[in-house]
């Protein structure tokens, strides 16, 4: 069945042409110089003052990664990167040391007002009426930390967050304030040598977020990093690393935006979650980088490595993404579900357009008992897009009793465009049960029949199901861009192919 | 080069073992076609095509993990090594692969024989080849001059190196043509034999089924008594005309410890019919290969398989299906059981070009685990370009449902004898789909042989 009108609309609306983020601020910044070798690894981590051991440890990665070749298994085309062509470190000038928001950079500032990201505690804690075009009921207190190029530019509620224990900084703070934290887990689940990208991005990265949840804390309100680039010709490098301790749980949003440019730019992140005995880390990104033209010139790459390890029994990661910008998109958040009974969960929105290319998807490694997963995906391709899930769902020899459903639906817009989808499906035991399903009648014949016997058309009956497992965790996104992201969800399922 | 054997060990546990290990493996294949050349049939263009076959061959090497279409089967991990050509067969190895093949002719079927990749017409029917039939063997055609335009087609490659190995050495095979509007009544049946021990045989068959014309193709692989360690490889090119109807059922039956390497290329016209079904019982590595392009609009395809494991076999069943027109219908269904410290492969991937709207199409592979040592691994792809189309597939894998078995035991049924019925039709899933009623039969007796082995 062909794609219904009002589908075809909503595309439209965030096709590339009506990117809303594109504007580019004006600012003084200070930058390594151009290009890639062991000074430029020395330059920040100088910039960062960082320790000794972290010096070595970016180096160690660094000269690996001179060893190593890009991969080239994605569906994914474009002119080979110049790495010695881009700038690795670019942070605005700071004008003094900044010890308040109102010191830092107006400029910054308006642009991070522009981009609708709330950096002013006051005005949410007055319950001051938020700007047009805000008008979210589920809006409220949220933690952020703001990234822009290199740096973390502010962070916000650190006071409230300490008082409960929980750590939330920049992690080139976190390097210098808790040494012991970040050295015992850096790397513990993307370790330096694990792909092209990361290595990459473990030699090379200048900020991100540091988030840790001690025992037993359920962290008071969402955390949240925003990403800008704003500098031309850099690269985004930044790495995350979340901690939630034995019975904690956080949830953490990230959103990320780039100007309007002729030229790709390349953002390699990678982001680490550790998740100890019964924790939870609840992961939801919404991806609107720029995406190039409408003839695919310009736009980000973003070549991103994300991978949850659920260490503890008990334990449960949950990664939600609305993917809808950059000109490329390789990334494929994972779990490794290594504690007993633990659960990993994958669901994703990936819209693409314009001359866009995803490859996109999730890599469930059962290697404890009674783990289960379930991945969710929706992508829809329209314009001269090309949109690949693919992802791999595993069960070690020893995890018995293990599960995964799986269910990968996409749409196609247009004739010119390409919806691709390639599982790959690995049973090592004869207790694992994995069910892989495209066909969207099949999802639950029972609760079908439920929602039918009620008065509701299959189709309606099919959304219901479907938006019943995203919309909560949708809901909860903290951008005004939740809003379009809701809408997009609940576009209409016909003509939907596996 | 130096001998590695001479190297004391520390040196051989080198990076740079895998390097030269390649090397030599590819030099002992280099020089098995250059000791092979002056056996293989046809001069001229047919030596040209084959020289440039194996060139194909040589650069890229024994299929590896490194390569998508063969992730799960890396050849050159599990061979290592081709094998030299098989001789041809004695009086003494043509009186043992008349055993097997009697042991496994189906019903009224026409019986053509290769032996180590070579035709043996005494063990051939040829006298009741139907009218409007013509049989040939591969050796005559590429060695008759005036077929010489033929010599493309029969031994045409894709980008697999499996299939360019197979064109440069194709021994033998069959080259049946079917004329138009011929509905030919007896099924024929193609027996490979394989009575050599660590040696390989490559035979490469021809079909050709004119418009409106319907016929069916059993292809057998058996080892014959004390046949063991050889490798096979073999390749089939179909071309299906309009309106035609074709059945084609290949059962493949390995010795233990042999290796099994089957293509297909089947090019399929508008308004036909195929039913393919594929089954794989026995050997010790097994690679079915089916590339199927629909060419003509309102084709309806039907492609299943059966991959019954057990012991140390790789299985590995890939289907791929190429929609290149609008208005066909393709069904695959696949049923893999995977018992010991067996491995199952199933890579089915559905390619809709940009052309073919209203493409229906969709895939199941199910695979059932009956022991802790067992692996599946399922590839169900998708690659969809065009928007007005129906496509789905679904996959799952898992042990036998206790709640069934329960069940059946609670009347009566014994533990084996229970699980034993709930296999049978969970395979019966992808066997009914075989159209003729004696074809059905026949492979059902081909896995009920497999299931008594387990009692």
């Amino acid at each position: 069945m062909v794609a219904v009108q009002e589908t075809i609309e909503r595309v439209r609306r965030i096709d590339v042409d009506q990117y809303r983020y594109g504007f580019e601020t004006l600012i003084e910044s200070d930058k390594a110089p151009k290009g890639l070798s062991e000074d430029t690894v020395r330059f920040i981590s100088a910039k960062k003052s960082e320790p000794a051991w972290m010096l070595q440890w970016r180096l160690e990665a660094y000269r690996r990664w001179l060893t190593m070749t890009e991969p080239t298994w994605a569906r994914v085309d474009y002119p080979k990167i110049d790495f010695q062509d881009l700038y690795y470190y670019a942070a605005p000038k700071p004008k003094k040391t900044v010890t308040s928001l109102d010191e830092i950079d107006p400029e910054i500032l308006k642009t991070y007002e522009k981009l609708g990201i709330p950096l002013r505690e006051v005005a949410m804690l007055e319950g001051v009426e938020p700007k047009v075009g805000e008008e979210d009921p589920a809006r409220r207190k949220i933690a952020v930390d703001a990234v822009f190029d290199s740096v973390s530019v502010a962070t916000t509620f650190k006071a409230e967050l300490k008082k409960a224990g929980v750590i939330f900084m920049p992690i080139s703070e976190a390097i210098r304030e808790h040494p012991e934290l970040v050295q015992k887990h850096l790397g513990s689940v993307v370790p330096t040598s694990d792909n092209f990208y990361a290595t990459l991005n473990s030699a090379v990265f200048s900020d991100g977020s540091f988030v840790y949840v001690p025992p037993g804390v359920r962290c008071p309100m969402e955390l949240s990093t925003y990403f800008r680039i704003n500098e031309r010709n850099t690269g985004q490098f930044e790495r995350t690393l979340i901690i939630a301790d034995k019975g904690s749980y956080v949830s953490y949003l990230e959103g990320c935006t780039a100007p309007q440019r002729d030229e790709n730019q390349l953002h390699a992140a990678v982001v680490e979650l550790v998740a100890l005995d019964d924790a939870e880390i609840k992961y939801s990104t919404v991806q609107n980088w720029y995406p190039g033209n409408s003839e695919g010139k310009g736009g980000i790459y973003n070549f991103v490595t994300k991978r949850g390890d659920c260490r503890g029994a008990h334990s449960k990661i949950s990664w939600t993404q609305v993917e809808t910008g950059s000109a490329i998109t390789w990334k494929y958040p994972s779990c490794i579900l290594r504690g007993d009974n633990s659960r990993g969960e994958f669901y994703s929105i990936a819209i693409s357009n314009g001359f866009q290319q995803v490859d996109s998807g999730t890599k469930m490694i059962h290697l404890g008992k009674n783990t289960s997963s379930r991945i969710i995906s929706k992508g829809i391709a329209a314009g001269r897009s090309q949109n690949t899930y693919r992802g791999l769902v595993t069960a070690h020899r020893k995890a018995t009793g293990t599960r995964n459903f799986t269910a990968c639906d996409s749409l196609l817009i247009g004739d010119k465009c390409g919806a691709h989808t390639v599982p790959y499906i690995e049973a090592k035991n004869s207790s694992a049960t994995f069910e892989h399903e495209a066909t969207t009648s099949k999802i639950s014949e029972n609760v079908l029949f439920y929602c039918i016997q009620r008065g509701l058309s299959q189709e309606e009956a099919v959304g219901l199901v479907v938006n019943g497992f995203v919309k909560q965790v949708l809901q909860k996104l903290p951008m005004e861009f939740a809003v379009e992201a809701q809408k997009l969800i609940s576009i209409s399922l016909d003509g939907s192919v596996g | 080069m130096p001998n590695l054997k001479t190297r004391p060990d520390g040196l051989r546990e080198s990076p740079m073992k895998q390097v030269l290990a390649k090397a030599d493996a590819e030099r002992a294949t280099g020089d098995v076609f250059a000791a092979a050349r002056g056996r293989l049939p046809g001069v001229g263009l047919v030596a040209q095509i084959r020289a440039r076959a194996f060139d194909v061959y040589k650069r890229a090497g024994l299929p590896h993990r490194r390569m998508e279409d063969w992730k799960y089967t890396d050849l050159r991990a599990l061979i290592g090594e081709v094998l030299p050509l098989a001789p041809r067969p004695d009086a003494e190895a043509l009186v043992r692969a008349k055993v097997s093949a009697k042991q496994v002719a189906a019903d009224q079927a026409v019986k053509l024989v290769l032996v180590n990749g070579i035709f043996a017409p005494e063990l051939s029917d040829i006298g009741r080849v139907e009218n409007g039939v013509v049989v040939r063997s591969l050796r005559e055609v590429l060695e008759d001059s005036a077929t010489g335009a033929m010599a493309g087609l029969v031994l045409s490659t894709t980008s697999d190196s499996a299939i360019s190995l197979n064109a440069a050495m194709a021994t033998d095979g069959l080259v049946i043509t079917v004329n138009d509007g011929n509905a030919v009544k007896r099924p024929i049946q193609i027996v490979h034999v394989a009575t050599g021990s660590s040696v390989s045989t490559y035979t490469r068959s021809y079909l050709q089924l004119g418009k409106e014309a319907h016929a069916a193709i059993v292809e057998s692989f058996v080892p014959a008594e004390g046949a063991s360690g050889y490798q096979a490889n073999d390749a089939m090119i179909a071309l299906v005309g309009d309106e035609a109807s074709l059945s084609y059922i290949r059962v493949a039956a390995a010795a233990s410890d042999a290796v099994n390497i089957s293509s297909a290329i089947i090019a399929v016209g508008a308004r036909a019919k195929l039913d393919l079904f594929s089954m794989t019982c026995s050997g010790s590595i097994s690679r079915y290969q089916g590339f199927i392009t629909l060419t003509g609009e309102g084709t309806k395809l039907s492609a299943n398989g059966v991959n019954l494991v057990r012991d140390k076999l790789h299985a590995d069943t890939t289907i791929v299906v190429d929609h290149a027109v609008p208005h066909c219908t393709s069904r695959e269904k696949f049923r893999a059981v995977i018992d010991d410290c067996g491995r199952s492969v199933f890579q089915g991937r559905i390619v809709v070009r940009p052309a073919a709207r209203k493409t229906d199409a969709t895939l199941t592979s199910r695979a059932l685990l009956l022991s802790d040592q067992a692996e599946a691994d399922n590839k169900p792809e998708l690659e969809i370009l065009a928007d007005d189309v129906v496509c789905s597939h679904g996959a799952t894998s898992g042990a036998l449902d206790d709640t069934l078995l329960f069940y059946l035991r609670a009347r009566g049924l014994s533990e084996k004898d229970a699980q034993m019925l709930l296999i049978k039709a969970f395979i019966g899933e992808a066997i009914e789909g075989i159209t003729s009623e004696n074809l059905r039969d026949f492979v059902t007796v081909e896995t009920e042989r497999w299931l008594q082995a387990r009692r």
